[in-house]
């Protein structure tokens, strides 16, 4: 899957999102929409950042690719290697765990045959833990692209891997669209 | 019935839809303030109303704003502290998923208050589907002659946006968060100066919390002495408290400050009781930042007197005996949870969202998540527990923003109160309730 359309240029459509996303800033201060572009490009690019479109982010916003790399690599929700057409994001933390994210999380291994942090040979899905996502009243949480599910059991975990499955579910899509 | 501020609208159908909201009297504060105030009034009006940060911090609003430097004559800014990663706290999503033209409307009031052309909500990059809801509010609100040049013919003009983050919970820190609003890492910078003279792209700026901001308008419209007139101390006005953790019904709570615990633990207007009948054993009261109290210092204070859910309340004792309001995170543990682990989990979080600027900090929350790893297990000594203590004591006011003394009150506080539960795993070898 790595080397499939790695993206080093947006359509017309998705570049006029993005123009319109720099005119929200001061003139000359193009830098700030570095993270929802970055937002966008890993969406278009199968969930990842690559270096190629990184090197693309810098030139579209006028500024250094380690300017990029630099942010790439300090928020979390960047994926910096290849990823499977579903990331299931576990929440981990306190909280969700008085109430069996533990549990929950050792059944997706299960259930999927993989690690946190890995992704399983089809290329379907890859499983990761996250800290808080800020909905600890309706624990455990799951975050899959955009979506959140909450107030996640057993039974409901196998409900949606089912329909996932089903419908090759993707999960990077653009998140402004 | 308590008296509801933020959310006394929050059940109506259709509430994010523009006619909902302005149907039952929503943007007449902004009608208000524009017409018949100055920038200066609305000022006045805030530091009237007694209304402290809801962040965390608890800073007086009013203040924060006066202390904007206006002669500079650069442009000021108003950003919207969305980022709400705190463990435990989930109120702000409430608001600005089912309430969102509240959100707006107090932006354009402080905006409008501080001289802001231009303002941002800068809300984590998790809550995208939330980003979207307040996209589609705000241009609502630009077709409504809300938002943009000349608001309601009064002269004054005003863009807001939404700046999504990416995954960090240090930039929930006000100036981190500016300089991830400036397309950077989330590195947050020495103060001073403060925000309100050097602040987004080194001008005069002002964050506040969703909340904070979200109780702006019922202030303009009723006045901010009416809002000082409820609560206690100086703790006014209500205060939204996501309940979480094991009682019978989280949720995201509206109270007036000063309702006793106890009332907001047991009854059945809030948590309604522990669940399955089981015993309450710790709270933490205010996101997982605060010192963790057990159950008899959490429902009463060292001296005996009922604990009130107010700012001074919460924190008498100091930290040997009290904790602090916070964020008004309020996570509930019954008798079945292993404070070790719970503690685990909360270092692992501080060690993983560390910047990495100071090495206290950085080094200081991995060797504590070493350790507490190692006692969950049953490969702890005695003194690993003297060391986590000393470990905490060290980071504690040694680093350049607050994360690590966010880091180390948990472990101080959770050592400090239920100390015989290390030494119950050290001696066992074992986590005395796992199966
Ligand atoms: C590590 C850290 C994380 C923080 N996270 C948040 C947050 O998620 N939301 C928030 O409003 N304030 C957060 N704060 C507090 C902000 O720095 C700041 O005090 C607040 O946004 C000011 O707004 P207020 O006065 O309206 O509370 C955090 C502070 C620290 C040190
Ligand atoms: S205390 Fe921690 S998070 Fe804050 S600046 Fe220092 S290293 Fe970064
Ligand atoms: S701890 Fe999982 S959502 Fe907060």
């Amino acid at each position: 899957m790595e080397d499939k359309n790695k993206i080093t240029e947006f359509n017309s459509e998705t570049l006029d999102l993005v123009n319109r996303i720099i005119k929200r800033y001061p003139q000359g201060k193009q830098k700030s929409a570095l993270l929802p572009v970055l937002h966008i490009a890993q969406s278009e690019n199968n969930g990842w950042l690559c270096s190629e479109t990184m090197d693309y982010v810098a030139s579209l916003l006028g500024i250094q690719p380690i300017e990029v790399y630099e942010v790439a690599t300090f928020y979390s929700m960047f994926n910096l290697q290849p990823v499977g057409n579903c990331v299931i994001e576990v929440c981990q933390t306190g909280p969700c765990l008085l109430n069996g994210a533990d549990e929950l999380l050792a059944h997706f291994e299960k259930r999927l045959g993989i690690k946190s942090g890995e992704t399983t040979s089809d290329g379907k899905f890859s499983l990761k833990t996250v800290e808080c996502l800020a909905a600890c009243g309706n624990a455990p949480v799951i975050q899959v692209g955009t979506e959140y599910h909450e107030n996640l059991t057993i039974q409901k975990a196998d409900e949606l891997l089912d329909r996932w499955q089903a419908e090759n579910k993707i999960s990077h899509t653009n998140p402004y669209v | 019935m308590a008296k509801k501020i933020l959310l006394n609208n929050i059940e109506v159908p259709g509430l994010a839809n523009f006619e909902v909201y302005r149907q039952l009297g929503g943007y007449s504060a902004v009608e208000k303030a524009l017409k018949s105030l100055s920038p200066d009034e609305v000022t006045e009006e805030v530091k009237k109303s007694g209304l402290r940060g809801r962040g965390g911090a608890g800073f007086p609003t009013g203040m924060k704003w006066g202390f904007i430097d206006k002669k500079s004559g650069n442009p000021r800014y108003f950003v919207c502290n969305f980022d709400e990663s705190e463990p435990g706290t989930f109120k702000d999503r409430h608001i600005g998923q089912l309430n969102p033209h509240q959100l707006i409307e107090g932006m354009i009031l402080g905006s409008y208050a501080l001289g802001a052309r231009k303002s941002y909500i800068y809300i984590r990059g998790e809550l995208f589907y939330v980003l979207s809801i307040i996209e589609k509010a705000i241009d609502e609100a630009y077709r409504n002659g809300l938002l943009g040049e000349n608001i309601l013919g009064s002269g004054y003009s005003l863009d807001l946006y939404c700046h999504p983050g990416g995954g960090a919970y240090i930039c929930g820190e006000e100036t981190a968060l500016l300089e991830s609003l400036e397309g950077k890492r989330g590195n947050p910078r020495i103060k001073p100066p403060f925000p309100a003279v050097v602040g987004l792209y080194g001008c005069p700026t002002v964050v506040n919390n969703v909340e904070t901001i979200a109780a702006l308008p019922w202030i303009l419209n009723n006045g901010g002495a009416a809002y000082s007139a409820i609560g206690v101390e100086n703790s006014k006005g209500t205060k939204l408290i996501s309940a979480c953790g094991h009682i019978n019904k989280p949720g995201v709570y509206e109270i007036e400050l000063g309702l006793p615990v106890e009332e907001f633990i047991f009854s059945d207007e809030y948590c309604g009781g522990i669940r399955n009948g089981n015993k309450l054993k710790a709270v933490v009261a205010g996101g997982s930042s605060v010192p963790i109290l057990t159950a008899s210092l959490i429902l009463k204070t060292a001296k005996g007197e009922p604990r009130l859910m107010s700012y001074e309340s919460l924190a008498d004792g100091g930290f040997e005996t009290g904790t602090m309001l916070g964020s008004g995170g309020f996570i509930v543990m019954d008798d079945t949870t292993c404070m070790v682990k719970n503690l685990l989990t909360f270092a692992r979080f501080y060690h993983h969202e560390s910047c990495g600027q100071c090495s206290p900090c950085r080094e200081g929350t991995g060797w504590m998540e070493k350790i507490l790893t190692r006692i969950e297990n049953g490969n702890g000594t005695m003194k690993d527990i003297d060391l986590l203590v000393d470990i905490a004591k060290h980071i504690e006011g040694n680093t350049i923003c607050p994360l690590g003394d966010a880091a180390a009150w948990p472990v101080a506080s959770a050592i400090r109160h239920f100390r015989e539960e290390f030494e119950e795993h050290v001696k066992l070898q074992r986590c005395p309730l796992s199966r």
